[in-house]
């Protein structure tokens, strides 16, 4: 990855909406020329989505809980810890799954309408799993930050409008 | 002039000088809705939080008692090291330097110090609205020189010859300047240095956009030859450190001058705040990541409005520092207050009239791109409207 491109994906992990020709404004190179890189990395998986960053409990009654699960597996013999993540992030509930040093293996984040949804995966699904020898289940209970954007962050400009 | 009856109560010197035209653009613009202003010249990011946390702990740790006049040494010896690091100049955190409230302190020290009354100072326009008068409160006579675009704002030394007179004591050096965004390059500086050493000139050398320099490697005035001993440097954490409100800066420079600035200080001042001191010493200790952060959004900002200036049809040299673009407008036959004002009311726009910058500014305005990418977008989208109905 060249500097250039670096700069492309920092300024987009900032704000995945911003305007091809905006993006090519701001580096001071074409438009066509930020599409093939746009293109390039799109191909190349290193970007691999854009997403919006939504504050749920705003204006919905019918929220969502997320639970972030700490899951102790037996590692397979030679797939080691990948298969029995696979296992766990095809189901379309796992918002995230990550490999962890420490005192467990898996973080699993999981998303549900209530914490008996989430409840009835964990024991249904996740703990069933013939690898996973133990769950730790931990409900969020206020998002402040997530993705390096503050939730209730008051961004109004503070500055006098003129100024020497 | 004041007319009203206490007027008789007030100095001559303090009646000569006149309020700065901002003053107007913020009242009008200060009554409006909807404004997007780039007359801010100031950073649009919030200090950084280790910063701020680091003033909230000393003030906890019950650091609230006045400091050394010159300065926590603490702090003092970081500047040093900074200075040396950052543009390879050494001076003594003993005595060759002085933690002032701003910048803005740090050159009405100098002046006072340097000044005898009728001593003459060159101010290249246009400039920083301060330096003027702050020389006339200081006992000096300030000399305009003015700088064209077709320059792109640079001070030419026969420039300085010109204006050189047996009064001439110092020279105001602004680079990246204020309001133009232009940056001396090393050359440039060499040349206007021979002058200023064949006419054994003072410089007093305000560095405070240093940090915010996008093209070429940045020089210090005193790192130029022979420059050290006859330069002031004056610098600051506003900028560089998105640290304004806090008023806190510095000045650097030959002993003899700092020991008679540092004797005004202590008389007038006594200290700078001590828990801004506190948060400008984590600033240099662990801020340089957060400068080079600030310094490379800056820079793609700069480009977007560049660009689409350049699209709407306004001329407009390419700045390389500070964060303020200074298109001509002269085409649109207006001069700069009108442009500015007729903006300001049809399209809810503020910038700021190059005239209240000096009479060179004339013909052009001071856009601030330290403002979010939306706004900045929609504020050319505005300019461009109204470029179209004139």
């Amino acid at each position: 990855m060249n500097s250039t491109e670096r700069e492309l994906l920092q300024l987009i992990e900032k704000n995945g909406r911003l305007e091809t020709a905006t993006i090519a404004k701001l580096m001071g190179i074409s438009v066509d020329e930020t599409t093939r890189m746009l293109e390039k990395l799109e191909k190349e998986k290193v970007i691999l989505g854009y997403s919006a960053i939504i504050d749920w409990t705003k204006g919905t009654e019918d929220g969502a809980v997320t639970a972030m699960i700490d899951v102790k597996v037996t590692p397979k013999r030679g797939v080691g810890f990948d298969k029995v993540a696979e296992r766990i992030y095809r189901f379309p509930e796992v918002k995230a799954v990550y490999l962890m040093s420490g005192v467990y293996d898996l973080s699993v984040s999981i998303e549900g309408k209530t914490m008996a949804e989430v409840g009835r995966f964990v024991s249904e699904k996740l703990s069933t799993i013939d690898s996973v020898i133990s769950t730790t289940t931990h409900f969020i209970l206020k998002k402040y930050k997530h993705d390096g954007l503050v939730f209730s962050d008051n961004d109004e400009d503070k500055r006098i409008v003129v100024s020497p | 002039m004041i007319t009203e009856p206490t007027s008789k109560y007030l100095s001559n010197t303090v009646q000569s000088i006149q309020p700065s035209g901002i003053r107007r653009f913020f009242d009008l613009a200060s009554s409006m809705e909807n404004v997007i202003s780039l007359g801010v010249g100031e950073p649009d990011f919030v200090t950084p939080w280790n910063v701020i946390e680091a003033s909230y702990h000393s003030l906890e740790q019950g650091y609230t008692a006045y400091t050394a006049n010159a300065g926590l040494f603490e702090l003092r010896k970081e500047i040093s090291r900074y200075m040396k690091r950052r543009f390879g100049v050494a001076y003594s955190a003993e005595d060759e330097m002085v933690v002032t409230v701003g910048a803005s302190q740090a050159i009405d020290l100098a002046l006072r110090a340097v000044l005898n009354p009728g001593e003459e100072v060159i101010v290249v326009e246009p400039s920083f609205v301060s330096y003027a008068p702050t020389v006339t409160l200081a006992g000096g006579v300030p000399v305009p020189v003015n700088t064209y675009s077709e320059d792109d704002f640079k001070l030419q030394p026969e420039q300085i010859e010109a204006a050189v007179t047996e009064k001439t004591k110092v020279l105001m050096l602004c680079s990246p300047n204020n309001p133009t965004g232009t940056v001396l390059s090393k050359r440039d500086l060499e040349k206007i240095a021979e002058v200023v050493e064949k006419h054994d000139l003072l410089v007093i050398s305000d560095e405070i956009y240093a940090e915010l320099t996008y093209d070429e490697p940045y020089t210090s005035f005193p790192a130029v030859k022979n420059m050290r001993d006859r330069t002031i440097l004056i610098s600051g954490f506003s900028k560089a450190f998105a640290m304004t409100g806090w008023r806190l800066g510095f000045a650097c420079g030959p002993k003899t001058i700092l020991q008679a600035m540092l004797k005004i200080h202590q008389y007038t001042m006594m200290c700078a705040p001590t828990m801004a001191q506190h948060a400008a010493l984590e600033a240099l200790v662990n801020g340089q990541k957060d400068v080079v952060k600030m310094k490379e959004s800056y820079r793609q900002r700069r480009s977007l409005v560049i660009h689409a200036l350049e699209e709407m049809g306004l001329s407009c040299h390419v700045p390389g520092g500070a964060f303020y673009v200074f298109p001509s407008i002269e085409k649109t036959g207006l001069s700069s207050e009108e442009f500015a004002e007729q903006l300001l009311m049809k399209e809810q726009v503020a910038v700021v009239p190059g005239s209240v910058f000096g009479e060179s500014g004339e013909g052009h305005v001071r856009c601030s791109y330290a403002t979010s990418v939306q706004k900045l977008e929609e504020a050319m989208r505005r300019i461009e409207r109204f470029l179209k109905t004139l």
